[in-house]
């Protein structure tokens, strides 16, 4: 049983945005300007627990971008996935996540004998969450979204405990199966200084739109959304008011005046 | 067949408050369209659904009354959407962003080779086209996203939309078949459990919200006195939640949820941009802090620099009295 985490590079979490002619572009003060996304470590983790708990042979991460995005397949390397591979063409700059889904469903296939696609919750540049279904779509096979632990893994099916808007609920499917997972499942581990030398020594390839058949469906032409128009969040208006007095009880009865006013409460 | 069509999410036979947002918004749309709307009810024994989808504003209700659609399950519901709307070609389909509703609306996108634009705050009608506004970058920069060609698919974020109201409206459902036979879905649900007592996060009109500053499990207790006076959710910070004085379904931020409450009262909490990512879109801010550099002064409206171990008792005491 083969395991597949898909990943993508984005900018870190502490990174300053600035935006100039529709282009973004950041800085990190940390100095490390891009990372494997955060929600999708939870994923890389939980690929790497397949292998070692539940019998899966393989745990290979993939990501599409282009080829700075082996920075991160590097990352899922030194966690202890055993295999990365980047999947890049000029083809599919500018896909939607349709085109997205298309790309990573025609990869996980041409892996082969994938039981397992694991995602994370959304990236934290688009913020959209939509590939873990449609790519589910694509290849035909069950999505489970936001899996917050897997239970079982026996006779051909899976059993997780899923996040739902009500609660949580134990859902059984029959392999293969697309997983969107959530923080709650894991604490990732760190890469070791072994995993790291090992990760720098590994060959990642590069599978392009030809050698995954791709023909059409992908990048920016393919697209049916539009998402050029992108802008500073505008600042909050106005200074904030610091409530002074003499004692707490008053700050505490001239700010509850002020949210009553504001009617917040 | 109206063009404009909105998922009615429910449960016990209630719509959900997500759903109400997005009828309200979707109505917009219609009207801005000159189009009908028509309200989505599925589940089982939903008839007073598709009443209350009448009287909150639809024109029309499309239903599915079965066994098969009470779990909310995507793969039941998703085949169900798209021959509807193969069926009924309408030019713009909308969810709230819940779980369910991410997830069909993604679904729906994949088999009508359509557009989607996820998680929307704001919505604007030109021409025929839906021009929607969403936060990305994790909330620091804002994007206006619209779909080019085809069906639109959008997704709404809780509580950024106000819920329709009453109408009196009255009207009769066309009822239709489920499309997926029980046996056909692939995944069953095994096990159930109910949401914990208390207030949930995304659903929360106001949210209390620690920190570091708490410097403890026992420090969340005067935090948890005051949300139960106000009547509001439970919120932590990552670095509150990290050091386990707190289970992570109450973390806010990035890698946290993401919340709109009116207000958001924030306790010890330095406002790292993170943390920014997951509030700052809340309609009243209040920092309690000691340290007056703390960034999240540069987010609130009001700010009282103190110790939140006085300050947040003196607050419970003030709107005890007050809200009795």
């Amino acid at each position: 049983m083969k395991v597949v985490v898909c990943t993508k590079q984005t900018p870190s979490t502490t990174a300053d945005f600035s935006v100039g002619n529709g282009a973004v572009s950041w800085e990190d003060p940390g100095g490390k300007p891009n990372v494997v996304n955060p929600w999708d470590e939870y994923a890389i983790e939980e690929a790497i627990r397949l292998k070692e708990n539940h019998g899966a042979t393989d745990a290979i991460a993939i990501s599409v971008g282009d080829e700075s995005s082996r920075d991160a397949l590097k990352t899922c390397l030194a966690m202890g996935c055993t295999e990365a591979i980047l999947v890049s063409d000029e083809s599919f700059a500018g896909s939607d996540s349709l085109g997205t889904a298309r790309i990573l469903a025609a990869a996980i296939n041409h892996v082969g004998d994938v039981q397992i696609a694991l995602f994370g919750k959304q990236a934290i540049d688009g913020d959209s969450g939509q590939t873990v279904v449609q790519t589910a779509r694509k290849l035909g096979w069950t999505p489970l979204t936001f899996v917050a632990a897997i239970k079982e893994v026996a006779g051909g099916s899976i059993t997780v405990e899923r996040l739902t808007d009500e609660g949580r609920v134990s859902v059984t499917a029959p392999l293969p199966v697309v997983l969107g997972t959530v923080k709650e499942l894991n604490e990732p581990r760190y890469p070791s200084f072994m995993g790291i030398r090992k990760a720098n020594r590994a060959t990642i390839p590069t599978w392009t739109a030809a050698d995954l058949d791709i023909d059409g469906g992908v990048g920016a032409a393919a697209s049916k959304v539009d998402w050029s128009n992108v802008y500073a969040m505008p600042g909050r208006e106005g200074e904030v008011e610091i409530i002074e007095a003499d004692s707490v009880e008053e700050q505490a009865r001239i700010l509850a005046d002020k949210l009553f006013e504001e009617k917040v409460i | 067949m109206s063009s404009v069509w909105v998922f009615v999410e429910n449960r016990d036979g209630a719509i959900s408050t997500i759903s109400k947002e997005a009828i309200g918004a979707a109505r917009y749309v219609a009207d801005e369209l000159g189009e009908d709307l028509t309200g989505l009810v599925f589940g089982e024994a939903v008839s007073n659904v598709a009443d209350a989808a009448f009287d909150l504003g639809c024109d029309d209700v499309l239903g599915t009354d079965d066994e098969t659609l009470k779990d909310g399950r995507v793969e039941a519901l998703g085949p169900l959407v798209v021959k509807l709307a193969q069926e009924h070609e309408p030019a713009v389909i909308i969810a709230g962003a819940s779980i369910l509703g991410r997830d069909l609306t993604a679904w729906v996108a994949a088999d009508l080779d359509a557009g989607l634009i996820s998680d929307c705050i704001a919505l604007e009608v030109d021409d025929e086209t839906v021009r929607a506004t969403r936060p990305v970058y994790a909330g620091k920069l804002l994007s206006t996203v619209f779909v080019t060609v085809g069906v639109q698919v959008i997704s709404l974020r809780s509580r950024t939309f106000p819920q329709a109201e009453s109408t009196g409206n009255t009207g009769t459902a066309e009822w239709v078949d489920a499309v997926v036979d029980e046996d056909d879905i692939p995944s069953k649900v095994v096990g159930y459990e109910e949401q914990a007592g208390g207030v949930s996060l995304t659903d929360a009109s106001i949210i209390v919200s620690g920190g570091r500053g708490v410097g403890g499990p026992e420090g969340f207790e005067p935090l948890r006195e005051l949300a139960e006076t106000l009547g509001a959710a439970l919120g932590a910070s990552r670095a509150a939640v990290d050091a386990g004085w707190i289970p992570y379904e109450h973390q806010v931020g990035q890698t946290g949820k993401t919340v709109s409450p009116d207000l958001y009262i924030a306790c010890g909490i330095s406002g790292a941009i993170q943390h920014q990512a997951g509030m700052r879109t809340a309609k009243v801010i209040v920092a309690i802090n000691k340290d007056a550099d703390a960034p999240i002064f540069k987010l609130a409206q009001y700010g009282i620099v103190g110790d939140l171990f006085d300050v947040v008792p003196a607050l419970t005491e003030e709107f005890s009295g007050r809200l009795d």
